[in-house]
């Protein structure tokens, strides 16, 4: 609420009258929050049952990414363009420019978690320890230098930004991490009542289990590789705010330090009555941001989150924020030269020398194998923000992080494993919610592995190109009728033919079999097959990237239809 | 906590006041710990008693005739079409909505009526295939609409529940919709049963080859099963047809089948006996089956064929849009060998209708 007041010596001067604005923040937290988790909850495939027909995302899973203006800023240094909605982050970057860091404090589910969990109740931080660990510090500038580092590298054409942006580290530790968990830990305990021999228990338990199924829980049970990893990192990460409040939020967030850079100019402040302050704390007790908000320190802008929390504690009413006023403040990063030229250095130095490396063109993981859509491995790299909504959008749980087999640049971006799940013929699901264009967004019929109705057959996406094993194979090794491969052949005239053979078994027999081969100029790279062979752990039949049609110089065949 | 109630009093001597107990905390402490190490040593010994090798959950033992009785004066077999050559102005017939219910309710009719095969307050699984991620043109998947006409039929019938199902190869969710079945039945008021990892249960198929399966649940727990496989060309078989379709309510590392799939047919045959078969030759897949996904795959048949003996269906089929005789489909045999049906369809009453 604004409120105009008598505005001696002519200067414009408007007070925000203190009264709810910490429920008002409390109340937008909790929205935000909840339409965050909502929207990775339908970052799944959820047909509807009533009408048939081609099955894309309906729900704007993204929505959070494209309001993101660090993955905005780093997309548009990296490609020198903005890919599809990012234009939308300007709906939070121009109020931050005249209003400051309100995003951080009102709208950001993960600061929204870390100032949940910062105000439980801890040993570690009482009274005056909690006092002195709100009062500023010299190293919350560390995500300044995270954010020039991040942005050098995306001009340099990396987008590791994205292992810190928190939008990615979100999606990436529940999606991947925490939500599985979550469905594991509920199938558990609904397991016993719902195989309980009591039918009013088992009823309870089988409705219970439909109830959830409707609403947060997987169609099926999703496994991540390094999804431990993911889970216990988020974990660290929050223990760490129950220390001290908002450690990430201060400390590390790039696109908080990028907000905190824009607010220099807002016209929003904190006004201090430096006449009515008793220096009695209590506005430091409950401070978010470590901006100091205490009178007779200059107020720290670009830290303070707009919480408003120091506002609703100050038992004098020496605090308010007003636009337009004019006091002793510090309004840009505490940064210093030394340290703005370490991240320089740092962003300047880590993607030349990450290239440097082999990978990228040099020695290319066999098994990497990106999803359809993607764009060469470069273009790939220099967008791909490592967010996970890919992984956790796909059907066949197909689509995993890697470790190492995109490089260490590469790591946690996305890799098909056939043996998990293999690429659904007819789904573009992950190219819909890709954020960034790292998976360029196709239609089915761009995918080109089913011939449409009344359609001309379009060039189509290839992931790579299956192989045999001969030596594993049934028909070849083992003398054994086989083919399920040929029959889970995607495409048509089908990539895998056959070729009737005479086998002899152990006991001499003459035995009339059919022996799979691959025509690598029909094979898209789907896995099915691989997917499908009864060899599980090591399938006679494997894809290897060669072949994809994302990257000229990865090529076998000089002519392939 | 112990000693705090002591009282110096009692030290006469001049022995400083030691923290002791009284006898009843004494013996309170000690039930205590005693009861504690009576349950450890019990529970402990319990426990150990319990340690057995694990065993597989024993498989149920099941066979499952659905049939019902023969009567004479309704036919084994029947097959009903449209007219598929073409028209008078020399135009190639095409696909028009409404023709697969109307094969479906002649074929019905030509057998008996649905009543003949379900009856009041019965619980039918419609077994159509759903295997695949593909629209119905494509003719990988069951046509929806004849799907959706027999839902209706039990309805008329009287059933109590239509439960319409399949393990799908693809992912499910996808092949229920774009197949347009889950669509269409539901709009029939069918429940649709997605395939679900937990509702499986082991079974004793008592097969040659199939020894010990998981099957989906609802296939055990019908009271009538209705097989609605459609006709596709197989690489392995020449021809996937009706029995074929016994594969979808398999669960487990199915892909074994494969390896000896006429004894896996047969088995499964012996072990899942329907009421009522009704296979989809509406389109058919003439090449790259079971998968298909190309327009030019698909041959335009126009035809449903129905009864009650699998193996005369099947065998006709294969001989009608393959040419495959029944020594090219040994499973025929050997399913004719176990009394499931005959190979030999001419010799059969089929009962032939023509629609316009």
């Amino acid at each position: 609420m604004l409120v105009e007041a008598s505005a001696p010596r002519k200067r414009v001067e408007m007070i925000v009258v203190r009264s709810k604005l910490p429920l008002l923040r409390r109340i937008s937290q909790i929205f935000f929050l909840l339409l965050f988790v909502a929207l990775l909850l339908f970052t799944s495939l959820r047909p509807s049952g009533r009408v048939a027909g081609d099955i894309h995302m309906r729900v704007p899973v993204r929505l959070f990414f494209e309001w993101d203006p660090l993955v905005a800023v780093a997309n548009a240094l990296a490609t020198h363009a903005l890919y599809r909605g990012l234009l939308w982050s300007l709906i939070i970057l121009l109020p931050t420019l005249f209003l400051g860091r309100f995003f951080c404090g009102w709208i950001c589910p993960m600061g929204t978690l870390q100032h949940f969990v910062g105000s439980l109740p801890s040993e570690a931080k009482r009274g005056k320890q909690r006092i002195e660990s709100n009062r500023y510090k010299r190293w919350q500038t560390g995500k300044y230098v995270v954010l020039i580092a991040g942005l050098v590298a995306a001009f340099f054409g990396s987008m590791a930004i994205g292992w810190l942006d928190p939008f990615s580290l979100l999606v990436r530790s529940f999606g991947l991490a925490l939500l599985p968990a979550f469905n594991f830990a509920v199938r558990a305990l609904l397991a016993p009542l719902e195989h309980s021999h009591y039918t009013a228990v088992k009823t309870t338990g089988e409705s219970l289990h439909t109830a959830l199924q409707a609403t947060v829980l997987d169609f099926r049970q999703a496994h991540f590789a390094q999804g431990l990893v993911l889970g216990v990192l988020f974990i660290v990460i929050l223990w760490a705010s129950m220390r001290v409040t908002r450690i990430w939020c201060r400390a590390i967030c790039p696109l908080g330090a990028l907000l905190g850079a824009c607010s220099r100019w807002s016209i929003l402040g904190l006004h201090k009555d430096a006449s009515s302050c008793d220096k009695c704390n209590r506005c430091l007790l409950h401070c978010q941001g470590g901006d100091d908000p205490i009178g007779g320190a200059p107020w720290r802008k670009s830290e303070c989150l707009m919480c408003m929390n120091c506002v609703g504690s100050c038992p004098h009413e020496s605090l308010s924020f007003r636009l337009f006023r004019n006091e002793r403040e510090v309004a840009s990063p505490d940064l210093g030269r030394r340290r703005t030229l370490t991240g320089l250095a740092a962003g300047a130095a880590v993607v030349p020398l990450m290239r440097a490396n082999t990978g990228l063109g040099k020695s290319r993981h066999e098994r990497l194998l990106r999803p359809p859509g993607s764009l060469d491995e470069n273009d790939f790299l220099s967008r791909c923000i490592r967010c996970g909504e890919c992984m956790k959008v796909c059907p066949n749980n197909s689509l995993h992080p890697t470790w190492d087999e995109a490089g260490i640049e590469g790591l946690w971006t996305p890799t098909l494993v056939p043996r998990i799940g293999y690429c659904e013929p007819s789904c573009v699901l992950c190219s819909e919610v890709c954020p960034t264009g790292a998976i360029w967004q196709i239609t089915p019929k761009e995918k080109g592995w089913v011939v449409d109705v009344g359609g001309q057959q379009s060039q189509p996406v290839r992931l790579g190109t299956a192989f045999y094993d001969r030596g594993r194979c049934l028909p070849w090794a083992l003398a054994t009728e086989c083919i399920v491969c040929e029959e889970w052949c995607p495409v048509s005239p089908k990539a895998i033919y056959v070729e009737e053979a005479e086998v002899i078994d152990s006991l001499g027999n003459v035995k009339k079999l059919k022996q799979p081969r691959v025509d690598a100029s029909r094979c898209v790279g789907c896995g099915a097959c691989e997917y499908a062979c009864p060899l599980q752990e090591h399938p006679a039949v494997y894809v290897t990237s060669i072949g994809e049609s994302r990257s000229p110089a990865s090529q076998i065949l000089l002519n392939r239809k | 906590m112990a000693g705090n109630q002591h009282n110096p009093d009692q030290d006469v001597d001049s022995q400083p006041p030691a923290a002791g107990l009284t006898r009843r905390e004494a013996m309170l402490q000690l039930l205590r710990v005693g009861g504690i190490a009576a349950g450890a040593a019990g529970s402990g010994v319990w426990f150990a008693q319990q340690s057995r090798r694990p065993v597989p959950v024993r498989a149920e033992q099941a066979r499952r005739d659905h049939r019902v009785a023969a009567v004479p004066e309704w036919p084994a077999l029947t097959v009903v079409q449209f007219p598929v050559g073409q028209d008078a102005a020399g135009k190639d017939p095409i696909a028009q909505a409404g023709e697969p219910q109307l094969l479906v309710q002649q074929a019905l009719k030509n057998l008996g009526g649905m009543q003949r095969f379900v009856s009041r307050q019965e619980v039918v699984v419609i077994k159509p295939n759903i295997a695949w991620d593909r629209t119905p043109e494509q003719a990988a998947n069951t046509n929806p609409e004849l799907v959706a006409e027999v839902v209706r039929q039990c309805w008329h019938a009287g059933a109590k529940r239509v439960i319409v199902t399949d393990v799908s190869c693809n992912e499910a969710r996808r092949c229920f919709h774009r197949s347009g079945i889950e669509a269409a039945t539901r709009a029939a008021g069918a429940e649709v049963i997605l395939p679900d990892p937990e509702l499986f249960r082991e079974v004793e198929l008592g097969g040659v080859v199939l020894k010990s399966w998981p099957i989906f649940i609802p296939f055990l727990e019908a009271d009538k099963i209705i097989n609605l496989p459609i006709a596709k060309h197989h690489e392995l078989t020449g021809a996937t047809l009706g029995m074929k379709n016994w594969f979808g309510i398999l669960g487990g590392q199915r892909n074994r089948l494969h390896q000896q799939i006429h004894q896996s047919l047969a088995d499964l045959a012996s072990f899942m006996m329907p009421t009522l078969t009704i296979m989809d030759c509406y389109r058919i897949l003439l090449r790259n089956g079971p998968t298909g996904g190309n327009l030019e795959d698909v041959s335009l048949k126009k035809t449903v064929v129905a009864g009650t003996d699998p193996v005369a269906l099947d065998a006709y089929v294969a001989k009608a849009y393959w040419n495959l005789d029944s020594e090219h489909l040994p499973y025929l045999q050997m399913a004719a060998n176990r009394g499931l049906g005959t190979v030999d369809f001419d010799k059969l009453n089929v009962k032939f209708s023509q629609l316009s």
